[in-house]
Order: C-alpha cells, then structure tokens, then sequence
C-alpha cells in the first residue's frame, strides 16, 4: 500500500533502449553546414515559419556537439575532403540526411568535379528528393530518421559498452 | 566608325606585333604576337591609361593552330574606354608572359587560365590551381577533356 500511495500514477514502465531511442530521436542535433541552394531551404525550416526547434532540432555551430549532418547542397570533389573531416568530428551515434538531388545522385551536375551522390562516402540514412526540397520535404524526413532511430535495438546497452547498436536496415 | 584610341598608338608603336584589329558591335579587339604582350599591356597602362584588367581567360580552338587564345580585357576607368586583347598561343608550347608585373590582379586570373586551360605563365610568382583541388591531374575545360572525368565512362545516352 505504501509504495504505491507514494508513486501513484507517476511510474511508466518502459525499456532502457526506448527511452534512450526516446531522447535521441527528439533531440537531433544537425551540424550548421550548407553547401548550395539546398541550404536555404534547410534554414527557411530552421526559422520562424517552420521552425525546426519545435521538433528538438537545434543547429550546432560545432560538429562535436552534433548527432547528425545535412548534406545540403552539390558535393564537388574538392569539398569531399572537408565533409569527411567534419563528418569524422561528430560523435557517435551520428546520422546523415541526404538532402536534394545533387547529395543523393549528384542531379544534374554529371560533371568531372561533381560527386556523384554522398552515399558514395557516407552511410546515408535518409534521402530526401527534390530540388530543392520545400522544407516540408526536410521535415518529412527529419521525421523519418526519428522513425528510424526509434527502431533501433541495444541502443543503452551500446552507450554503456555492452555489445553493438543495431539499426534497422 | 573612327578609329579606337588606343588602336591608332598601338599601331604606331608596335606595328610589327599586331597581327589583326577588329571591330564588332563597337567592341575593338586587337590581336597581338605573344612575345610582345607585356610591352604592350605596359604600354597600354602607363601612357593610355588602361589601369583596369577586367577579365584574363584562355580560349580553347580545338582543331585549329594555333589551337589557344589568351584574351584581356582592358578598362581605362578615367576615360572609360574598353579595349580587348588576343594572344594566339600554340599548342605544342603553351606559354605566355604573365602580365601580373602589369596588374596585380592577372596574378589570380593567369592562375585559373592555367588550372583550367594548362596555359602556362613564364615568370609568374606563384603558378599553382586556384579552383580546382591541388592534386587535379589535367586541365578540365579544354576541349578535349572527358565531360564526366577520365576514370568514368563517358555518358551514353538514356539506357531504358
């Protein structure tokens, strides 16, 4: 009787992983880098009439404090170097949104300087089409890596050394 | 139409080194032997005071000889008078002296003419690729250059 006096309906009975997946997925953290047109759409849904904080997504200025990296915008070759370095930076667990057509196939720069799609280099998560894309479209898919992440198993058991973080294919 | 200004003491001074002097649509362009460039842009600074080098870019003829073509485009901000410059440069030597002694601005733009062209600048101080990253082999906007890159396959057409 005691104990559940004290707690009343307070206690919600869930796994670690939940809850771990839980605050991942609500609060990512996209580094602030933009490479072409795709970038001004990716800050039209960061500011007022969009407004990506809403969802916990809140542009880090550093690529230590961030849990994901929009690649926004065409990848030339001379910029794939940097956007290793930085991808490299982040800490784990890390994502990576392809955003537009050039980040996810190159689009219509088929060109000698031009990367030919970012999945090239990095393990993309989510390719969002378009060009660019309205930020409804980024949205869509910030809300699919949210799904995503969700899915994920032994997530706290990876953050305390215990085996390996598995995510859905 | 009379004569550009500039035209007529070119002329005078160095008429063994133009080779052709066109008019079109009011735009005056003067071609020029490539051992005398940059006496003539000298020239052409100090006594009619074209202190402005808009523009430096090399053209690529590919088939014709000589195959390249280095073009200035000149500007006399104090008596705003456009003047455009042609240097025929062969392919089996593409050099040409650079005119950065002249405008220091011809530093950066003779930098990308050889990134992206391969024409070279004798005596230029600091000859190395401006765009295109510093371990690029060739010089990718020549003609003759593989649109998508030399280690892929050219572009065939849609396959279904």
């Amino acid at each position: 009787m005691g104990v559940e006096n004290t707690l009343g309906n307070n206690v919600i009975v869930t796994s670690l992983d939940k809850v771990v997946n839980w605050s991942r997925s609500r609060s990512m953290w996209p580094m602030t880098f933009g490479l072409a047109c795709c970038a001004i759409e990716m800050m039209a849904a960061g500011a007022a009439r969009f407004d990506l904080d809403r969802l916990g997504v809140l542009f880090r200025a550093s690529p230590r404090q961030a849990d994901l990296i929009i690649i926004a915008g065409t990848v030339t070759k001379k910029m794939l170097p940097v956007i290793k370095t930085v991808y490299e930076q982040m800490p784990e667990p890390r994502y990576v949104i392809a955003m537009g057509a050039c980040a996810c196939s190159g689009g219509i720069f088929d060109s000698y300087s031009v990367v030919q799609g970012i999945d090239e280099e990095l393990p993309v998560d989510v390719y969002v089409p378009g060009c660019p894309p309205r930020p409804e479209g980024l949205i869509y898919g910030l809300n699919k890596l949210q799904e995503k992440i969700m899915k994920e198993r032994n997530s706290f058991g990876a953050a305390i050394g215990i085996g390996e973080r598995i995510s859905p294919a | 139409m009379t004569e550009h200004v500039a035209v007529s003491k070119l002329k005078e001074k160095f008429s063994d080194s133009i080779l052709n002097v066109a008019e079109f649509r009011g735009e005056t362009t003067v071609t020029v032997k490539r051992d005398d460039i940059v006496s003539i842009c000298a020239f052409l600074k100090q006594d009619i005071g074209f202190n402005f080098l808009t523009d430096l870019c090399g053209v690529d003829y590919l088939g014709k000889s000589p195959r390249f073509m280095v073009v200035y485009h000149l500007y006399s901000i104090g008596n705003k008078v456009r003047l455009r410059l042609k240097v025929p440069v062969p392919e089996n030597d593409p050099r040409v002296d650079t005119v950065s002694g002249v405008w220091g601005t011809a530093s950066w733009h003779e930098r990308e003419c050889w990134d992206l062209m391969g024409i070279s600048f004798n005596k230029h101080p600091d000859l190395r690729r401006i765009l295109m990253p510093a371990d690029w082999e060739g010089h990718p906007l020549r003609k003759d250059y593989p649109l998508q890159g030399p280690d892929r396959a050219p572009y065939q057409g849609r396959v279904s």
